[in-house]
């Protein structure tokens, strides 16, 4: 089974600042990690891997040329190959280009039977980049998977996560799965892997390595305007009564007068 | 912070057993101290990010390094729980007489899943009448035809009903005292051994430690290491390599309970002041970052010599064990003192690190019986002087 893992670098904090001048990440001092949800899709190649004998995971990453730490993380957990897909004419891609670029990457990998992302990267939060691939690929796709349940080289059947519950659907490979945490549990580096990650050569796809339409990259080719971020303000705290149900009753009637009659 | 100049890869063996102790074992450790169940899931952890192989060859599937890389990985799992910590050091001290003695059939055998950390390892030389005086050791190994017949019993040993594979230290010949005993490789499962009741222990209460029971259990022949009458040299050996490693363990408690009472007396405000900021207290955390970082050196500097291959190494090995120990349990003293009263309690983390630091004392050769070692090792150089 060859396998290939989508992942993204993204600031390392669940509480990023905006500039409120800029409106614009304040990334300084903020250190680097793997989007925490292409972990889950890191750890899913790599036990299909392991079940699966003969079989390879290959990461993939579009970014700035320090993304490199985060695909050398990747191997250091047990990955078998990195590719960086890097190059200055396609800063600014939004999800639109990104998968675009991200499937012609793939492409030029062109051997693969499973495609894994993670559901979202937790800086956009847009969950578009891996059904974006998968179509530009015209490969099916199962998103937000919590399971595997089975999986062959040319089919497999999988739970998907719904709001409900569940749903079981069984696709056809090649095809792209996106999954949510449910799925595992990422296990964390081992020696022999930081060792090789030390030492692996990490090609750097750009612009012409993969033959893009340069109408379709970077912030000109991107369809996306982004128009305003800002902080949405914060919600105030809330009131929790904790006395007896009938004086809680009571308080609440009384909060709800003030409120509506004032 | 004084540099070691540590390689890259001891940097990183470092890097990542620390990442293992902070978010695998500190969030568990009081659980396993309340229960005493036995660590498996870390242990499962630790074998994955190939940790159990650092000072194994690699032919055997280790990485290669030695007693310094085995050190700096106990202490930095020692750091969160030096509990959990042993039972990884402990494998490790049952590993080494297969290392040092072992023949190529038996480190072929054994050794891969060693170093995997697929098996676990134990090493059986205390018995209830010798601890001290391995000399007084009672185990039986009766040489038959093809094979040796083992009765006796052993005690408080770490890693026991856990570990997979034995190395038991029995007597071959009464008659010749020390020189009469000899080292056995045992496998669990063998009919006749059997383990006998868990130990309820202060503190390292993560760790397994029983009894070994051994009733006319039958040993074969190509499982002694080296040869008869060796069983002695096997031990004391095996010490010099694993005394590095209680020392390790040691100065890991000594480092986690620093840190821990460092952040609390930073955050404890009496007479409107953090409490760092009264001398009192400072003059503690200087002296125990002192004593602590002079038992570090200490401890490297036997390890590096260690696997130098010198010769004589019984005396660092000792000195690193018995000063690392001692400042370990004078530093966990000290860390409850600056706690106070919340340091006496349960719901604080700092009361186990005190118990914790107090078996490395005693475990793998008393600190006095180091002094004994250290004093004749200086008489013996004098003697050879004149």
């Amino acid at each position: 089974m060859k396998i290939i893992v989508c992942i993204k670098q993204v600031p390392d904090t669940t509480n990023v600042k905006i500039d409120p001048e800029t409106n614009t990440l304040i990334r300084e001092g903020v250190a680097s990690v793997i989007n925490p949800f292409d972990m889950y899709a890191i750890e899913e190649g790599l036990r299909i891997k392991e079940r699966m004998a003969g079989s390879e995971v290959t990461v993939v990453s579009m970014g700035p040329p320090q993304a490199d730490i985060a695909l050398r993380e990747a191997v250091s957990m047990g990955v078998d190959k990195a590719v960086l897909v890097s190059d200055r004419k396609i800063a600014g891609s939004d999800t639109w280009a990104t998968s675009y670029i991200l499937s012609k990457a793939i492409q030029k990998i062109s051997d693969f039977n499973l495609i894994l992302c993670g559901k979202q990267a937790s800086d956009g939060d847009t969950a578009q980049v891996g059904p974006g691939i998968s179509s530009w690929l015209d490969i099916p796709q199962v998103t937000y998977v919590k399971k595997i349940e089975k999986i062959e080289v040319d089919k497999a059947i999988v739970e998907r996560m719904t709001e409900e519950g569940f749903d079981i659907v069984e696709i056809p490979l090649p095809c792209l799965f996106t999954v949510v945490k449910e799925i595992n549990e990422p296990r964390l580096p081992s020696l022999k892997g930081k060792m090789k990650a030390k030492k692996i050569e990490i090609p750097i796809w750009g612009v012409d390595d993969l033959e893009l339409d340069e109408g379709k990259i970077g912030l000109n080719g991107s369809p996306t305007r982004v128009v305003k971020i800002f902080t949405p303000s914060a919600r105030e705290k809330g009131m929790i009564l904790d006395g007896k149900a009938a004086e809680s009753v009571n308080k609440i009637a009384a909060l709800l007068e003030d409120v509506i009659i004032g | 912070m004084v540099d070691y100049l540590l390689t890259e890869e001891q940097q990183m063996l470092k890097e990542l057993a620390h990442q293992i102790a902070e978010e695998k074992i500190r969030p568990v450790a009081k659980e396993h101290d309340e229960t005493g169940e036995f660590p498996w899931d870390i242990m499962k952890i630790i074998a994955q990010s190939d940790l159990f192989g650092v000072y194994i060859d690699e032919k055997y599937g280790g990485t290669g390094g030695g007693v310094f890389e085995l050190a700096l990985v106990t202490e930095e799992l020692s750091r969160a729980c030096g509990g959990i910590a042993v039972c990884f050091a402990a494998s490790a001290l049952g590993t080494y007489p297969i290392l040092l003695f072992g023949n190529d059939k038996q480190k072929d055998k054994y050794l891969p899943d060693l170093a995997s950390g697929k098996k676990l390892a134990a090493f059986a030389v205390t018995e209830p009448n010798a601890g001290s005086d391995a000399s007084a050791i009672e185990t039986k190994a009766e040489k038959k035809a093809d094979h040796y017949v083992l009765n006796g019993r052993k005690q408080w040993i770490t890693n026991g009903g856990e570990a997979e594979t034995y190395v038991v230290i029995a007597m071959t010949n009464r008659s010749k005292g020390a020189r009469g005993a000899s080292a056995f490789i045992v496998e669990k499962g063998t009919p006749g051994f059997e383990f006998g009741k868990k130990e309820d222990k202060l503190g390292i209460r993560a760790s397994a430690t029983r009894e070994l029971l051994f009733n006319d259990c039958k040993i074969p022949q190509e499982n002694i290491l080296s040869r008869e009458g060796m069983g002695f040299i096997v031990a004391m050996k095996t010490f010099d390599c694993s005394r590095s490693g209680v020392a390790a363990q040691a100065i890991g408690i000594a480092q986690g309970a620093l840190e821990l009472t460092l952040e609390y007396a930073h955050q404890r405000h009496q007479f409107g002041k953090p409490i760092t900021s009264f001398q009192g207290i400072q003059f503690m955390l200087a002296d125990m970052a002192t004593e602590l970082e002079a038992a570090r050196a200490l401890v490297y500097s036997a390890c590096r010599m260690v696997d130098s291959g010198a010769k004589n190494v019984a005396r660092a090995s000792a000195m690193a064990k018995m000063y690392a120990s001692d400042v370990a349990m004078k530093v966990t003293t000290d860390c409850i003192q600056i706690f106070g009263g919340y340091g006496y309690m349960k719901e604080y983390p700092i009361e186990k690190y005190f118990r914790d630091a107090k078996i490395t004392q005693i475990y793998e050769g008393t600190n006095q019986i180091m002094r004994g070692v250290i004093a004749a090792n200086l008489v013996k150089e004098l003697a050879k002087k004149k």
